[in-house]
């Protein structure tokens, strides 16, 4: 670091002509965009985040109680593999960030068309959609925690007035995944909505008139243009709500707490509860792994994405 | 006919929008002004008595006035941190759009790290340990700070990326250098986008519950979330004092919302482009 | 530019009050009286908040110059959790409420408590108490409130109504509940939101284990007897099994809590309850009637002769090793020791069960369930759980207890798992023979 933020400060004097700046942008001093620039994130980054992070792969080679700790190997990655909810942990990751990022880009986008048009009341619904954003995880947990209860909830009230006859949604080991999915999806829509609407806000009108002259309709102005033309905000919510739903944590815990048992036990919260234990190694074992299984993911993820942007 | 149509299809989204998204929050209402017999059943229900002012002075009250301590520290995490994130985000976001690189590489990887990977707790209180920072308000603002940077530079980054060179390219020639073209030229282009990054890590923070708890315990240093904790378990009966505190400490993320309403997806355009 | 000077402006000045108000909060002496301030952790469950109330207030009467400064913290595996990481940072209160037995072995004492061996602080604790809070041969702690039992809580109401009887084995427990269901009434109450109470039906067992086989304890901590292979100590996983085969539990149990369970039982719409009796003082200003309706009996095992029940040690009182406050730290032990302490806690929170300290007497209007108790110590036909015998306790037994009492995990694996589970904490450890 100290090495290239000497580079912009060696010589003063102006910058000779504009056509220069850009094939001189790496490295040359007196740059346009000094890399000190970076100096305050980068030392906080650095300090608070990453030197944890990288000392966290050391720890996951000892077993760290309290105060000592002793060099164990790989012993710890090899007891964590061998967890035995693990298996249904990485499913029930697996399946909860699909769901809830799949959920996210279906209504996101739905919602976001909706709030683009000619709607009398688009402010007000804009407003609301976006409420439960605003409203902590904690509070939005416990506040579901009651509404979905099996005899007094207000959600098994609603579909008995309609004849369905609800279960216990989060004592129940098929539905209580599930539920948190959808609350998930519940409090995260409005940001998946803002994304998809300052996406379709930014397609030139000029597509949508050349569609109106070929005789399109609404169809064919959604299939035709606004669905292609907003992948790059498909894109974003895509990766954003991927990366939250495989790290997903404090939402399940405070709903369920990976239960009943461990059905809807995430990697996260196996890691958690691990580190309640005392054994501070084995989740930060965990901890990497956790980083590992989302890096393999989101990365080719990422890359392809962004390849299907780059060729539309 | 068709002026019929489409007001039934708004009627219908109206209707469906308000019950998804606002009956959790009329129950919460609800809630937190029944008187604790009625509370207790969790139904929802028109309350028997309104305990607004009464509900409202217990739980302001409770365990010494921990509300308003609570208060106080979240709005001062709050707006340093977010003050901190915007500066440092944008400075850093400007560089990274403009200046490709092997360091801006290792930069863009080390932004889209700070997204992937999970926090580290034990060893992050370790080290603020040893910096001497474990259990004070910096040290949980540096955490804060350090936990929000990647987002808010992607938003930046993307935001930046849409404003030409050109731009750069004249200032410069007006003798410009390159903290003075930041600070003189481009930061204040960045104020739509800068609003969005206001809006969202303010919610963020002030919403944030697990950091808090883990790198400022104590009562003294409550912040509003862990008063959440305290309440549901302390008064684990009392439904209604639980809910007004949830109605209570919801408000300010929803005034900053109010206030900020119009201006979100103006700084967000620019980004969703970019990706 | 103007514009983020002044951000950074008033955001360094911000970051400057932020570091002048959160530095005041120091427990120093103040300087010219003399008074000491000692910071008291304790978690925040009502039984607790109110125990350690009374015993602050007691103390601070006798000695004006020792402020008692109570702070509270989550209950359960958080704040286990908190108390770690306080201990571990050097940043533990002066004294500190925490479990006695296996939990506290995890606390590491050696390394972060004061060691109270032969100390006077200790002179009227029951000697029978002290090996649980003790490690590697030093003592640690003092006992705060009562012993309690864990095993059934039930409701007598329902029993005198239906004419039923205490069972003595687990045969004649089930007789009572298929009468109970007849009536309409839930007969098992499970309240799985709060999974620690779904572990009572194993926890609670540890009699019948013992009786069966006297020296697993030893062997289990050795690493030699496990849960699976022993006939005895699957019974408790088959006995949570059974209940919900047979439909005995009440509707909702998954989401149902402690809460919900303890007034289910009370208010007569529940018979029995597997909890442990701590839970129902707290219960009394809500429901005076608790005081006599409820009752409670151990988990009955196969052998009428055998009948007996398992005790919960009382929770201790340690102090930590960073205390500046050793002196006044002690004299609030001893005081929390003494006989004076629980008249003073008497006062407030009815005893669930005998006391741990020399000449402290139960009231002789104690509560049922703490008179049930008492019978059961007087017969000698007692054990202390697993947990104050042996410092292996797998943590992930509330999660596996849930699983197989919701019909989702076979008892024999969920035995299995159990010892698993029980095999890392012992390595996590670092104990001899795993």
């Amino acid at each position: 670091m100290t090495k290239q933020h000497a580079g912009p400060r060696t010589g003063p004097g102006v910058v000779p002509g504009k056509r220069h700046a850009r094939a001189r942008a790496d490295g040359r001093p007196r740059s346009a965009y000094p890399y000190a620039l970076y100096l305050p994130a980068a030392v906080v980054y650095l300090v608070i985040f990453l030197v944890p992070t990288v000392m966290a792969f050391y720890f996951a080679l000892t077993r760290w109680t309290l105060f000592d700790s002793t060099f164990v190997g790989l012993q710890n990655f090899r007891d964590f593999l061998a967890e035995q909810n693990l298996r249904i942990g990485f499913q029930n990751t697996l399946v909860y960030a699909v769901v809830t990022s799949g959920l996210k880009v279906v209504l996101g986008l739905l919602l976001g068309v909706l709030l683009t048009s000619k709607l009398r009341l688009r402010g007000f619904l804009r407003s609301v959609v976006f409420f439960p954003v605003l409203v902590s995880t904690v509070a939005v947990g416990i506040t579901f925690s009651v509404l979905l209860k099996p005899d007094t909830g207000l959600v098994n009230q609603a579909l008995g007035l309609v004849g369905i006859d609800g279960r216990d949604w989060l004592g129940d080991a098929t539905t209580a995944l599930l539920s948190v999915a959808l609350v998930d999806v519940w409090k995260g829509v409005g940001i998946a909505t803002v994304i998809y609407i300052a996406g379709i806000l930014s397609i030139p009108q000029d597509y949508y008139q050349a569609v109106a002259v070929d005789g399109g309709n609404a169809w064919h102005r959604f299939r035709h243009v606004t669905l292609p033309l907003s992948w790059p905000a498909t894109y974003s919510v895509i990766i954003l709500s991927f990366i939250g739903g495989l790290r997903t944590f404090d939402l399940i815990w405070t709903m369920t707490r990976g239960g009943p048992g461990f059905t809807s036990d995430t990697i996260a919260s196996i890691i958690y509860k691990q580190y309640q234990a005392g054994f501070y190694g084995l989740s930060t074992a965990g901890n990497v792994l956790l980083f590992l299984v989302v890096t393999a993911i989101v990365v080719p993820l990422n890359y392809f994405l962004g390849k299907r942007q780059a060729a539309l | 006919m068709r002026a019929v149509r489409r007001f039934g299809a708004e009627a219908v989204a109206l209707a469906a929008a308000t019950v998804i998204f606002l009956v959790p929050f009329a129950f919460m209402l609800l809630t937190a002004v029944k008187n604790e017999k009625q509370a207790t059943d969790l139904d929802f229900s028109w309350p028997t008595e309104w305990r607004i002012v009464q509900n409202f002075t217990e739980v302001i009250e409770a365990r010494d006035f921990v509300l308003l301590r609570a208060y106080l520290n979240s709005t001062i995490l709050t707006v340093v941190s977010v003050a901190l994130i915007v500066v440092f985000a944008a400075m850093a976001a400007f560089v990274l759009q403009r200046r490709a690189g092997r360091i801006g590489s290792v930069a863009n990887f080390l932004v889209l790290s700070g997204l992937i990977i999970p926090p580290a707790i034990v060893p992050t209180i370790w080290l603020l340990q040893a910096l001497g920072l474990f259990k004070t308000m910096p040290g949980l603002i540096l955490v804060e700070v350090a936990f929000g940077l990647s987002y808010a530079v992607l938003l930046f980054r993307a935001f930046i990326a849409a404003i030409p060179r050109e731009l750069d390219e004249a200032a410069m020639i007006d003798g410009c250098g390159g903290m003075r073209l930041f600070f003189r030229v481009i930061f204040p282009l960045l104020r739509p986008v800068t609003i969005t990054v206001i809006l969202t890590s303010a919610v963020a923070i002030f919403n944030d519950f697990v950091n808090p708890l883990y790198f400022l315990p104590g009562d003294d240093n409550a912040t509003v979330q862990v008063t959440l904790y305290n309440f549901q378990s302390q008064y684990n009966t009392q439904w209604n004092l639980l809910f007004m505190d949830i109605v209570l400490i919801t408000i300010p993320p929803l005034l900053l919302f109010v206030f900020f309403n119009r201006k979100i997806v103006a700084g967000m355009t620019a980004g969703a482009i970019k990706g | 530019m103007k514009t983020s000077h002044r951000t950074l402006g008033a955001a360094l000045a911000a970051l400057a009050l932020a570091a002048s108000t959160s530095c005041g909060s120091g427990s120093e002496p103040a300087a010219g009286d003399g008074t000491v301030t000692l910071s008291f952790l304790v978690d925040n469950s009502q039984a607790t908040l109110d125990t350690a109330k009374a015993m602050a207030d007691a103390f601070m009467k006798a000695n004006p110059t020792i402020k008692i400064e109570t702070e509270s913290r989550p209950g359960g595996t958080e704040g286990d959790n908190i108390v770690k990481t306080r201990l571990s940072t050097g940043d533990m209160s002066d004294v500190f409420w925490y479990n006695s037995g296996s939990l506290l072995q995890a606390l590491n004492p050696a390394q972060t408590m004061v060691d109270l061996t032969n100390d006077p602080v200790l002179a009227k604790v029951q000697k029978d108490f002290l090996p649980v809070v003790t490690q590697a041969g030093k003592v640690y702690g003092v006992p705060t409130g009562t012993a309690g039992g864990g095993g059934i809580l039930y409701n007598r109401k329902v029993y005198e109504k239906l004419g039923l009887e205490v069972p003595k084995t687990w045969d004649e427990f089930m007789a009572n509940n298929e009468k109970i269901k007849a009536d309409g009434i839930t007969p098992v109450i499970s309240t799985f939101k709060d999974t620690w109470t779904s572990q009572l039906f194993v926890l609670g067992d540890f009699y019948n284990v013992q009786a069966a086989n006297p020296t697993f304890a030893q062997d289990y901590t050795a690493g030699k007897a496990k849960f699976a292979t022993t006939p005895a100590a699957v019974a408790g996983f088959q006995h949570l099994a059974d209940v919900h085969a047979k439909g005995y539990l009440n509707e909702g149990f998954g989401s149902a809590t402690n809460d919900q369970g303890m007034k289910m039982l009370v208010e007569g719409k529940g018979a029995h309850y597997p909890m442990l009796s701590f839970q129902l003082p707290p219960l009394l200003a809500e429901y005076p009637q608790a005081a006599t309706d409820i009752g409670f009996f151990g988990i009955p095992g196969t052998d009428p002769a055998k009948n007996g029940a398992t005790i919960w040690e009382p929770a201790g009182i340690y102090i930590a090793k960073t205390t500046e406050h050793l002196d006044a730290a002690k004299k609030f032990l001893a005081f929390v020791a003494s006989p004076e302490a629980a008249d003073a806690v008497n006062k407030v929170v009815a005893p669930a069960g005998p006391y741990r300290i020399e000449g402290a007497e139960l009231p002789d209007d104690a509560i049922q369930v703490a008179k049930d108790l008492q019978a059961y110590i007087d017969k000698g036909a007692t054990a202390p759980a697993l947990e104050f015998l042996s410092p292996v306790k797998g943590p992930s037994l509330e999660q596996i207890t849930v699983a197989v009492g919701s019909g989702l995990t076979p008892p024999a694996e969920g035995a299995a798992q159990y010892d698993k589970d029980v095999e890392k904490q012992a390595k996590q450890l670092g104990l001899a023979g795993w």
